[in-house]
């Protein structure tokens, strides 16, 4: 039971300083791309992310985000290039190997377990921290029991962290959507990811809602020194959130830079805004 | 009034992660325990313990098996029957060939030969979902039935086709076969039951109960989740055979006493599929109450006339029931569902909140 609480006391990492240029790269994708059938989707596209930062990926839509984050998550195969995470090259990996590794995600569609509590929806996300075996389980007395309840203790620090402890034992296919979005949030922080990808995570909310992600964003990253790439449509949220953002327009990369940077770039510019012709 | 839970405070997680949180729950449990375990076998009849309460349990079982697979993994089966079968033909193949064996033994090994057999038809889940999946376990249903009729060295070549249940003895006493009496093989059931019904419970709130939850509402997330669904899947397919496979053991060896492949045909899969999904999907106690609406409820209904002197046949009253059973499915299904087990749920959570519904 003792570890459990190290671990909500003890943040991740102690990397809490935001990212510099210093930084080491934590993910870096080179000369990406993916295509289905004749659609390209991705075209050799190249970017890193550094270790502690918050980066956005924006774009207008069909730009190939959500794509991007798919393949760094291992969900989809890019034809060439290759993704280095953590300096490990890889080949083919799998959405759970990914997952082992250290990358979580949210959803664009919020894609909760709609059958079960929040509770157990958080809890679900320290799956792979739970070592137990089927036997143990099957007596739930002992190691197993002590297991289940050290997790418990854990999640109920998420719990806190994301003031949801009101609706701890509510079913989450009832919730209200903002509430929803933020139960994924707290399922894949569950799994202490060092890279966390989020699709999105503001999509459809009211301005109150965005704030108080935008502040569980930041604490997140503050705090615990999390790594984050994040999707969003909304500008003066990337602005104020991201150290870093790349563009991306029909599969291509137009930009990547500082939030200044990116605002006066003239391509990103004519992507949102059309060119006349 | 009485069914409320204020004043009951948990100060750990422990407790508030118990199986039943509520304390008028546990008390109720012992007393429905010790109703089972003390009063019955004394005061109930030889006929309701035999036809009544021992079917009951065997169809409790198999539906909590069924339920481990379809409510709570999310994976269709209409193979029930055919993994009681395995079940009950290896439990039969063991005790013949390790006579010495104890009876008890054998019937928990059993579910492994079921387990194994559900597993390897459990593959093509990994590639089909839903209705299709369905489908395909209705070729082990077949296949298996082909096997129990054609392979003679399953029921040792007997000219019957039937396997014929030997008595075995427990502490000197009869427990199978014709002398055993419906008291022991009623409470051996019994012990059985109960201590699986737990240790699915346990199972199923644990990881890996999650993991096939996980698996059933969301599969993708489940897999950035880290769940191996192949994994999670066959783990689920073996889990749900064995209690099949054990209660089908406990059918032929504790009720029926000898059987023929009709036994483990496709109806007794939808019969087990239907208390599955008027119990509730997904709910322990759903198994109980499914197997008590369609096993149960015809018994007394077709007990009714004769308890009333009325002359009505045996064949129309066999007619009436059905049209009973029919129309209180379509009644509760419409009312609830979700199943009886959730009608229990609601009907619980009203009574914590009386006469103050809007108090939460």
């Amino acid at each position: 039971m003792s570890t459990a609480l190290d671990e909500v006391q003890t943040p991740l990492n102690d990397n809490t300083a935001v990212a510099s240029e210093a930084a080491p790269v934590l993910l870096s994708v080179d000369n990406v791309s993916l295509s289905f059938g004749g659609v390209k989707a991705i075209s050799d596209i190249s970017f890193n992310i550094l270790k502690g930062e918050v980066r956005a990926i924006i774009g207008p839509n069909g730009a190939g985000k959500t794509s991007m984050l798919n393949v760094i998550n291992g969900f989809y195969h890019p034809q060439e290039g290759r993704i280095s995470y953590k300096g490990k090259t890889r080949k083919r990996m799998k959405p759970h190997q990914a997952a082992a590794s250290g990358i979580a995600r949210t959803f664009q569609n919020v894609a909760l377990f709609s059958g079960m509590s929040t509770l157990d929806n958080i809890m679900s996300g320290r799956s792979l921290k739970m070592h137990r075996g089927l036997i143990w389980q099957m007596l739930h007395v002992g190691p197993a029991r002590n297991e289940e309840i050290a997790h418990r203790q854990f999640v109920e620090g998420i719990i806190d962290f994301l003031e949801i402890a009101h609706i701890r034992k509510q079913p989450v296919g009832k919730l209200p959507y903002g509430l929803q979005k933020r139960v994924e949030l707290g399922r894949a922080m569950a799994m202490q990811p060092e890279l966390l990808l989020l699709d999105e995570p503001m999509a459809g909310m009211n301005l109150e809602e965005k704030e108080d992600m935008s502040r569980f964003i930041l604490d997140l990253n503050s705090e615990f020194g999390t790594t984050i790439a994040l999707i969003e449509h909304d500008m003066g949220v990337v602005m104020d959130l991201a150290d870093r953002v790349v563009v991306l327009d029909y599969g291509q990369k137009i930009a990547d830079g500082t939030p200044s940077e990116v605002q006066a770039n003239q391509n990103v510019i004519d992507a949102y805004l059309g060119v006349a012709s | 009034m009485f069914y409320r839970e204020a004043g009951q405070f948990k100060t750990t997680y422990a407790d508030d992660q118990a199986l039943l949180p509520i304390a008028q729950d546990r008390v109720g449990l012992i007393i429905v325990l010790a109703i089972a375990f003390l009063v019955l076998p004394i005061v109930a009849s030889d006929f309701f313990l035999s036809s009544i309460m021992i079917p009951f349990l065997v169809f409790a079982l198999a539906a909590i098996g069924l339920n481990i697979l379809m409510g709570y993994a999310g994976q269709l089966s209409l193979g029930t029957g055919a993994f009681m079968g395995v079940g009950a033909y290896s439990c039969y193949k063991l005790t013949t060939i390790f006579p010495d064996l104890n009876i008890l033994i054998v019937l928990l090994l059993s579910g492994f030969f079921s387990a194994g057999v559900g597993v390897v038809f459990g593959l093509p889940s990994l590639r089909i979902k839903g209705l299709y999946l369905a489908i395909t376990t209705l070729a082990a249903q077949f296949f298996l039935e082909w096997c129990f009729i054609r392979v003679g060295w399953l029921y040792n070549y007997n000219d019957s086709g039937a396997i014929e249940v030997p008595q075995r003895e427990l502490f000197g006493l009869a427990v199978t076969g014709p002398h055993a009496t419906p008291e022991t093989r009623y409470l051996i059931i019994l012990t059985i039951v109960a201590v699986m019904t737990l240790v699915a419970a346990n199972v199923l709130r644990g990881r890996i109960g999650r993991s096939w939850m996980m698996i059933r509402d969301m599969d993708i997330a489940a897999e950035l989740m880290g769940v191996r669904p192949l994994y999670a899947k066959l783990s689920a397919f073996a889990f749900s055979s064995y209690y099949c496979g054990v209660a089908g053991a406990l059918m032929v060896f504790m009720w029926l006493g000898s059987a023929e492949v009709e036994a483990f045909d496709i109806n007794h899969s939808f019969l087990v599929l239907f208390m599955v999904i008027i119990g509730g999907m997904g709910s322990l106690t759903g198994c109980f109450m499914g197997a008590a609406f369609i096993w149960v409820l015809p018994v007394i209904l077709r007990a009714i006339p004769p308890a009333f002197e009325l002359d009505i046949l045996a064949a129309t009253m066999e007619h009436i029931s059905s049209i009973i059973i029919g129309a209180l499915i379509i009644f509760f299904l419409i009312v609830e569902p979700h199943g009886l087990a959730r009608l229990w749920r609601v009907g619980k959570e009203k009574l914590r909140t009386w006469p103050f519904p809007y108090a939460t």
